[in-house]
């Protein structure tokens, strides 16, 4: 469904469906960008609606703690802007389009994610 | 108008895509991240399972000169490996392994009223708007 959905996108709006740059551009407010990218927000906000009238509350846990969930929100808003891309961007789409520069970007912070886990699991026994 | 309805299909399709695969739920992206506990690598598979549909598709649309509603198609043009692109991803990766977040999930968790995906997107959105500061006065120096 992520694959069928980047494909969609493509397809019929040119464009890439990455998270970050879509959210991220939505705070430029430039004219003819704001409206597909706000559609597509507003698609992802209504996904868990939908899915809690069909099949109940979907299965989400949050683990960290407040301090956690800002100073990881500033490092992902930050570094998917100066990095071009997350998950999605580069993970998915970049590496479905077979972009060096996508599989760079995946395997560092692929790498990274490893590693800050093993640190605060492991090291500083959870955050 | 079509393109803004489209748009939306695409971000529900993804969403619903993020809570079947369960990349919405943080405890299961934070197992998957750990590797040396009870490793859980059924994410990978997600991700397999995305590139293996979005390929061929791309490769499809790769030859079309304009998308189905005749828009400009928006491939990314930049190629190099340079050092804002890993250090971004590597602020990304502790980011994402400290909270088990990344943008698209925290969007869908917000979506489904999670108090702890509110204080991460408002968190993001700050990142994210503090990365344009950063970047308006790198690019004035």
């Amino acid at each position: 469904m992520i694959g069928l959905a980047a494909v969609l996108l493509m397809a019929m709006n040119g464009r890439i469906a990455g998270i970050s740059g879509i959210l991220g551009g939505l705070l430029q407010l430039r004219r003819g960008e704001v409206a597909w990218r706000a559609a597509f927000i507003a698609g992802l906000l209504a996904a868990p609606v939908l899915w809690l009238l069909v099949a109940g509350p979907p299965h989400i846990v949050v683990e960290a703690s407040n301090a956690a969930l800002v100073l990881a929100g500033l490092l992902v808003g930050f570094g998917t802007r100066l990095g071009s891309g997350c998950t999605s961007g580069h993970g998915v789409c970049g590496l479905s389009r077979l972009s060096p520069r996508s599989l760079a970007a995946t395997a560092v912070f692929m790498a990274t994610g490893f590693i800050t886990v093993f640190v605060v699991r492991h090291l500083l026994g959870g955050a | 108008m079509r393109s803004t309805l489209f748009a939306f299909i695409a971000g529900l399709v993804f969403g619903l895509g993020l809570l079947v695969s369960g990349m919405a739920n943080p405890a299961k992206v934070l197992g998957f991240l750990d590797l040396a506990g009870a490793w859980d690598p059924s994410l990978a598979l997600v991700m397999a399972g995305a590139i293996g549909v979005a390929w061929p598709g791309f490769l499809l649309l790769r030859r079309q000169p304009r998308s189905r509603l005749g828009l400009p198609m928006r491939w990314p043009t930049a190629g190099h490996i340079d050092r804002p692109l890993l250090t971004g991803a590597l602020l990304f990766g502790a980011g994402w392994g400290l909270a088990g977040f990344c943008p698209g999930p925290g969007v869908v968790a917000l979506g489904a009223g999670q108090p702890g995906a509110l204080v991460f997107v408002s968190a993001m959105l700050a990142g994210m708007a503090l990365f344009r500061l950063f970047d308006d006065t790198r690019r004035l120096r």
